[in-house]
């Protein structure tokens, strides 16, 4: 299967109409959840009120935060084990924007708890600890990848880093886990199904698939203009070479 | 599997680790200078002391295991001993585990040794607790030092690479420095806490000589 999606052709035509259908279906939903988040669902105010909405961007931006890190990992064990060219350009577009979700995830997660714990930050708290180092590890990533010379050493080398950051991401969360939590208990994936109104849960939803569908459209206009780029280099060489 | 190139790697690092006049006390030096600087800035009340002074001597050997490990690849790459030591056909994950644990055992095991000196002037009451701590910086220092040699590894072809292991290392030293610290408090979790931060560095121990082993292939080619 992977071979089959390793081919850099197949990925420029499928991703040529699958990345525009990403960017229009994410708008429609992440539209249609901010418009119910932010004027129509009712306000929570043991959540501390208004500020509650903020919910419809940080959780999707939690959810990306966690899954963009296991993606760039499995997409860099990929490549390490099979050497597909495909795999390591997604790991290497993945990385910008799993940062920037994680900072949006750290800075709207700061905003929504000034007002309802009293703080910007809380060091002993497990899950903001866990996203920061998360955010540490995404930037270790792309300084290590920007420091090599070539882009073979950086493709080796950023997938060392990131599959040895992921095998270490359980542990740093069982380790921050041992502190006494501020944040709220997890209330959507429960073993009794969600704890969250209806009211609250659809946008919810709508939001998370919409985040996740422009984080997916992003990722393959990254990697088409990493190919774009390739290819131009390509073909510079070779005019080079003809003279 | 011949041990022959893996003593060689080890002796070379112990005596790399000693070499430049000071030997083991000039990491000692940058240990205590950097902890020394803490009741300078933060004030000298002994109760505030009191309270951070296990944190700051954490804090202290992380970075000190930072700064040993800056050089620990680089010169091999450049002098070309790697690229001797992937031919001799030895494992280079063990290489690389005996390189960083003479690093270890010249840089990290002293600075284990001089932290009830640290912990007194930190006004620490006088007991076998502080040879206890001694023991548990030594061990959370072996993960240290395996963690910081995978970053060390990575960015051994990378002019001015200690601000790069830095960053690769920081999340990696997390789970160490939490159960180390927990460790040494009274709170919640602080019984456990020892074994957890024994099998942080079991972990480490585990992991980190096969990922420093492809760092260094990498950095050969």
């Amino acid at each position: 299967m992977f071979s089959w999606f390793a081919n850099p052709l197949r990925f420029m035509r499928l991703s040529n109409w699958l990345a525009p259908l990403c960017y229009a279906l994410s708008a429609l939903l992440i539209g249609w959840g901010l418009w119910q988040g932010l004027w129509m669902v009712p306000k929570d105010e043991y959540q501390g009120g208004d500020i509650m909405r903020v919910m419809f961007l940080h959780v999707p931006a939690a959810w990306l935060a966690m899954a963009s890190y296991m993606a760039m990992a499995v997409m860099s064990f990929i490549w390490f084990i099979w050497r597909h060219e495909v795999a390591d350009i997604a790991a290497k577009s993945i990385a910008p924007l799993g940062a920037v979700w994680t900072a949006i995830c750290l800075a709207t997660g700061s905003i929504w708890g000034k007002p309802t714990w009293g703080t910007w930050w809380q060091w002993d708290d497990a899950r903001m600890m866990s996203v920061l180092f998360m955010f540490f590890l995404f930037l270790g990533y792309m300084a290590l990848r920007a420091s090599m010379d070539t882009r073979q050493k950086a493709a080796r080398a950023g997938a060392i880093l990131a599959m040895v950051g992921a095998i270490n991401v359980p542990l740093i969360k069982f380790s921050v886990d041992l502190f006494t939590s501020l944040h709220q208990d997890s209330s959507v994936l429960t073993a009794d199904g969600p704890k969250m109104a209806a009211v609250y849960l659809w946008p919810l939803l709508a939001s998370g698939l919409g985040h996740t569908l422009l984080f997916a459209g992003l990722t393959q206009t990254l990697m088409r203009a990493e190919i774009w780029d390739r290819r131009t280099a390509q073909a510079n060489a070779k005019l080079m070479a003809e003279g | 599997m011949r041990p022959a190139p893996i003593l060689s790697a080890f002796q070379q690092a112990l005596g790399e680790a000693w070499a430049g006049g000071a030997g083991a006390l000039l990491p000692l030096g940058f240990f205590a200078g950097a902890a020394v600087l803490v009741p300078l800035g933060i004030g000298t009340d002994p109760q505030t002391l009191r309270a951070v002074g296990p944190g700051i001597l954490w804090v202290a050997l992380a970075l000190s295991s930072l700064v040993t490990l800056e050089r620990i690849f680089q010169a091999d790459t450049e002098d070309g001993a790697l690229d001797l030591w992937l031919q001799t056909g030895a494992p280079a994950s063990a290489i690389a585990g005996a390189k960083t644990f003479a690093h270890w055992l010249a840089a990290g095991l002293p600075l284990a040794l001089l932290s009830p000196l640290l912990a007194l002037m930190f006004q620490a009451e006088a007991s076998a607790d502080l040879l206890r701590n001694a023991a548990l910086y030594g061990l959370g220092g072996l993960a240290f030092y395996f963690w910081g040699g995978v970053g060390a590894a990575l960015s051994a072809t990378v002019r001015r690479g200690g601000l790069l292991i830095s960053l690769i290392a920081l999340p990696l030293y997390v789970p160490t420095a939490i159960f180390g610290a927990l460790s040494m408090t009274n709170g919640p979790g602080s019984e456990s806490a020892p074994l957890f931060l024994a099998a942080s560095t079991l972990f480490a121990l585990a992991v980190a000589p096969f990922a420093m082993a492809a760092a260094l292939r990498l950095a050969a080619d």
